[in-house]
């Protein structure tokens, strides 16, 4: 073996003009194509970021309290202490995310100079700002943000996001919004595709979104960004169901920390992930998995318990 | 003449970009999720992806084995990022120290991962490689590994410099071939048709 760095008569790579660029949105977006078909998990401490990544999570999400613990405590829900973030990035060699409240954009701050791979403008916090989101433009650090129809989506892209997912509703286990969400979302960009130029004009007023960006959309058929699905996912076939309703891989919150065996259920749900199509798979990884998280019917929420609303 | 068939292994990562690039490079690309659809394949396409997830779904669902049989008894095969971490014999963590993870340990090199950081270093470039003729490709490195070391029979295709000395990004070992970036983020499939060429090379 030699070692590589003393090799010497190799080609090196040209100064283009834009050699080593950091934070284009290729590279941001980049990341998150890397991630798909794959589970990101909620951890609170270090050692459970571990047992995520050894179930097969492709990042963790670093957060203090999972949604339903949120949900059930109540007060205002803020970023992660730094220690706790810091703690989690040491643990484990897969992405970490973290979440910042809606419009704090010091809080994102803080969070990319500790060096978290994405960020998460996230309506699970209590949001700080209620008329702006964060200026996501303005980081080197790539953020993800929540929707719930494909006008709240294109509003998140132009602001800089570099990856969406569905709301869903946090902390409730019940699976039902991350649906509705999901299926507004494909539902809008496929009727998006069918429309004629004109239409699409009208289309972008609807959508409170810029017509550049309906019409790349309408021209892809889908997003220029990966579409995750988050919000109630408790079970494999939650995460295979959302999967095949077309989202590009699955956030799972207090769906796997508040069941009865977490390491079981989250090596289950990242199997069911990979293998949403195969209906035999999903059954043999669905076998005494012990309890699910204790869920609350999203229909019992009063209005003001729902988190889905937050974010504009 | 109809292209190689190339199995793309769709267990978790960017599966589709490279389905993508390989059609536009002349290849019949095939998602592979299950281990007796090795048998029909000229070549293997290891995607950019997380290492440690795409191991341990080949390890649950029987694939580490066969594919590295397949693979050690020259099935060519073509990895990124994740996938060049994959066919390697030893990967390390950022800081230098083992990884504990499955491998298919099919090529003698010794990748770093992350070594260029985390994703906020995550960079793009233009990229000269060997057999590439120019311009210079464009390369996406995202949490991007490299080769810290390579075997005596591993050729060096590209480097790129660095605080710590020029690292090599693209490796080739007969019909093994390994970037630590993504060339299906790029538009570009000159990489993707290099690959199409050795296998070509070697059916006839």
């Amino acid at each position: 073996m030699s070692d590589a760095s003393e090799l010497s008569g190799t080609r090196r790579p040209s100064e283009g003009d834009t050699h080593g660029a950091i934070g284009t949105a290729r590279v941001k977006r980049g990341l998150a194509d890397m991630l798909k078909g794959g589970v990101i998990m909620d951890v609170v401490t270090a050692e459970q970021a571990r047992l995520a990544e050894q179930a097969g999570a492709v990042a963790v999400m670093a957060l203090e309290r999972v949604p339903a613990d949120i949900r059930a405590d109540g007060g205002v829900a803020r970023m992660s202490d730094p220690a706790v973030v810091e703690a989690i990035m040491q643990a484990v060699s897969i992405p970490v995310m973290a979440k910042a409240r809606i419009g704090h954009f010091v809080e994102a701050q803080v969070l990319e100079s500790l060096g978290v791979d994405y960020v998460d403008e996230s309506e699970v916090l209590t949001p700080a700002d209620e008329t702006h989101h964060i200026d996501k433009h303005a980081f080197t650090v790539p953020f993800v943000c929540g929707a719930t129809n494909l006008g709240e989506a294109l509003r998140r892209l132009a602001e800089g996001a570099a990856m969406i997912r569905s709301k869903g509703e946090a902390g409730t286990g019940d699976v039902k919004e991350a649906v509705r969400h999901m299926r507004a979302i494909t539902t809008g960009i496929r009727r998006l595709a069918a429309m004629s130029h004109d239409e699409r004009y009208r289309a972008a007023k609807d959508l409170q979104a810029s017509y550049e960006l309906v019409d790349e959309v309408a021209r892809a058929g889908r997003l220029p960004v990966v579409l995750f699905t988050a919000g109630g996912i408790a079970t494999p076939a939650d995460a295979a169901l959302m999967m095949q309703l077309g989202a590009d891989g699955v956030f799972v919150g207090s769906g796997i920390f508040k069941s009865g065996d977490p390491v079981k259920r989250a090596r289950a749900i990242v199997e069911a992930t990979t293998y949403a199509g195969d209906p035999e798979i999903v059954a043999k990884v669905s076998r005494d998995l012990g309890e699910p998280m204790v869920g609350i019917a999203n229909d019992s929420l009063a209005a003001e318990q729902r988190l889905a609303g937050r974010g504009w | 003449m109809l292209g190689p068939v190339v199995g793309v292994l769709a267990l978790q990562g960017d599966v589709i970009e490279h389905v993508r690039m390989l059609s536009a490079a002349g290849a019949r690309a095939v998602a592979v999720r299950h281990a007796e659809q090795l048998d029909d394949l000229d070549g293997v396409l290891l995607p950019g992806g997380e290492s440690t997830t795409i191991g341990k779904l080949l390890e649950r669902f029987g694939l580490l084995d066969p594919l590295r049989v397949r693979l050690s008894s020259g099935l060519p095969a073509m990895g990124t990022c994740a996938g060049a971490i994959l066919m390697g014999s030893h990967a390390l963590l950022a800081d230098g120290t083992p990884s504990e993870q499955p491998l298919l340990g099919v090529m003698d090199t010794v990748v770093r991962r992350n070594a260029f950081g985390r994703q906020v270093a995550s960079f793009e470039g233009l990229l000269d490689i060997v057999g590439i003729p120019a311009p210079p490709l464009r390369a996406a490195f995202i949490r991007a590994p490299w080769f810290e070391r390579i075997g005596d029979g591993v050729q060096v295709l590209a480097t790129v410099d660095t605080p710590a000395g020029a690292k090599v990004v693209v490796a080739r070992q007969g019909g093994l071939l390994a970037a630590a970036f993504h060339p299906e983020l790029t538009g570009d499939p000159r990489l993707h048709a290099l690959f199409v060429e050795i296998i070509r090379a070697r059916q006839t």
